[in-house]
């Protein structure tokens, strides 16, 4: 492969006790793309990457952050770092923490003007970090991530608990980064947030890689697309079968849902619409499926996305 | 002279990478000035290194309860208190703001960014510093006010063996916050320091002098970097003499065993 990747785990193993957190989990980050670790809570995705981050030593495998050692000093000063939770004096002013930061930095951005990008203005801007609300802790924690102008930046769960407006800031925030040719690795929950960020999704469960690609590859499935409808309850899905591609599938689920998968082309779904005709039935909601990421992990897990 | 005008939109922020770490002195003059700043916003810390000690002074040198070996109580508190200051700065005051910022995640955070841990460290030694200035500075206008007659070994000397203790006094006692903070949880940090700073109180010469104390409990305190200091201090101060070699070696023994261990066993997270 001919990309550079910034971000290169490799059979990565970190255990707590006796139980592996993450359990060979490798997957590489292209350098000037957004990356997103997506998965439950508990998957792995913080112990991924403060590892990443040089915050904890890997138990197996090996990880390098751009061509280093994570644990390598001289990386600091290139790669910005949005913690899930805290990092902040309590008692430190909104704006003092993020003057802060950008002194420990040789070519800082104007820590006012980048307080004011992401929404932390007037009173918050003199609040004690300890009496900012939660999305404004947040959204601190994202601004001392990128003061610095770092090549690489690590956002773990950076929306969790923001209101809409707060996120679509963020959302804004990380795309303006791309543009610039800066490097995120983000972790989420939230698949919305990976479709509409990420040039590169990888699926994370029980401390695994269970899928990796874009989000327009993953959704894809192969070539599989799905046909839903509601109809009487009953139908002779075998029936139906037989007047469609071989390996389409077909299944019923509760109360008259259908849902027949294939490769969806106007040939196949006129060959479904005749079948129905023929057999005096009229299709409910017929609709034309897209499988969205939370689709694929159900297939891929069988679990729900906790959200 | 034209008036710039408010910007409708907030200037673009340039977001290319440009990474670099800043020079020492700036990240050593950020650093410092801010454990500074939050030191003096903070009610408890403030009560704990400036009032506590100039209410001690005050207390005890007007009301005249303590045995004081035969000096004016004045003249015995005043270097005392001084020593408490530097301990109350040093120790207790460095190991609850450094226990809670391990806790809130603060060291991880900034272990995060180009700041050096020695730079780290350093800012918070010098923010000490500056503390222990103010401090000793009210205390002295509050002690020539309360009468307090110094008695030097000559200025130049005086001041010297004031320097030496101040910076042994200070290592010694931030190494043992340190080494509090890095290794007990947060809260059990703010119990033990505000306990052991009683101690350091009671046995460590500050308001009584360890003849006073029982046998062996006096050879327990002599052994303490409190009484070390708090002696030395008086010696230079009151009784215009060099401080004992046996005290200044107790606290360069603390000061080199509790920095060497702290620097081993802390946790920065």
């Amino acid at each position: 492969m001919a990309e550079i990747l910034a971000v290169e785990v490799d059979s990565l193993v970190k255990a707590y006790g006796r139980t592996r957190a993450v359990d060979g989990l490798s997957f590489g980050a292209p350098a000037g793309s957004v990356t997103a670790l997506l998965g439950p809570n508990g998957a792995g995705k913080t112990t991924t990457v403060e590892i990443c981050e040089g915050f904890r030593r890997a138990d197996g495998g090996t990880v390098r952050v751009l061509g280093a050692d994570p644990a390598d000093q001289r990386l600091r000063p290139r790669v910005g770092v949005m913690l899930q939770s805290g990092g902040m004096y309590p008692g430190a002013r909104a704006a003092e923490m993020l003057r802060l930061v950008a002194a420990h930095h040789a070519n800082p951005l104007d820590p006012a003007a980048l307080l004011d990008r992401v929404g932390l203005t007037g009173t918050a801007a003199r609040t004690p970090f300890r009496r900012l609300s939660g999305g404004q802790k947040q959204l601190l924690s994202l601004a001392m991530a990128v003061v610095g102008r770092p090549e690489l930046v690590f956002l773990d769960e950076p929306t969790a608990g923001l209101d809409v407006r707060a996120r679509h800031e963020t959302w804004d925030l990380v795309e303006e980064l791309r543009a610039a040719g800066v490097t995120v690795l983000l972790t989420t929950h939230a698949m919305d947030e990976a479709e509409r960020l990420a040039d590169q999704v990888v699926i994370v469960n029980r401390g695994r890689v269970v899928a990796a690609g874009s989000p327009a590859e993953l959704t894809r499935g192969g070539a599989d697309g799905e046909l839903r409808f509601r109809a009487p309850i009953g139908l002779d899905l075998d029936q139906l079968l037989a007047a469609l591609p071989t390996g389409s599938r077909a299944e019923e689920r509760a109360g008259g849902h259908y849902v027949i998968r294939g490769t969806v082309d106007p040939q196949f779904l006129a060959a479904v619409t005749a079948w129905c005709a023929g057999n005096g039935v009229l299709p409910n909601d017929l609709r034309v499926e897209q499988r969205s990421l939370e689709d694929v992990f159900v297939d891929l897990t069988g679990s729900e996305l906790a959200s | 002279m034209t008036v710039a005008e408010p910007a409708a939109h907030p200037a673009p922020l340039d977001f290319r990478p440009a990474p670099g770490a800043a020079r020492r002195g700036r990240m050593l003059s950020a650093q410092a000035g801010m454990e500074l700043r939050l030191n003096l916003r903070h009610g408890e810390s403030v009560l704990l290194t400036l009032i506590i000690p100039i209410g001690l002074l005050a207390f005890f040198s007007a009301v005249d309860v303590l045995p004081s070996g035969g000096r004016r109580a004045v003249d015995f508190l005043v270097p005392g208190v001084l020593a408490l200051a530097v301990m109350s700065a040093a120790f207790t005051g460095q190991a609850i703001a450094t226990g809670f910022e391990r806790r809130y995640g603060v060291l991880k955070r900034l272990g995060a960014t180009p700041l050096p841990r020695w730079v780290l460290l350093t800012g918070k030694t010098l923010a000490v510093l500056a503390i222990e200035a103010v401090q000793a500075a009210l205390l002295v206008l509050v002690g020539l006010a309360l009468g307090w007659h110094p008695h030097l070994p000559g200025v130049t000397a005086g001041v010297g063996w004031l320097a030496l203790l101040l910076v042994l006094g200070t290592t010694a006692f931030s190494g043992l916050g340190l080494l509090m903070a890095g290794t007990l949880r947060a809260e059990a940090t703010l119990a033990a320091a505000n306990g052991v700073y009683l101690l350091l109180l009671l046995v460590g010469g500050v308001v009584f002098p360890l003849a006073e104390l029982p046998g062996w409990l006096r050879v327990v305190a002599q052994g303490l970097p409190s009484a070390a200091l708090s002696d030395s201090v008086r010696a230079v101060l009151a009784d215009a003499s060099a401080p004992s070699l046996g005290a200044v070696v107790v606290l360069l023994c603390w000061a080199v065993a509790s920095v060497s261990v702290a620097a081993r066993t802390f946790r920065w997270e």
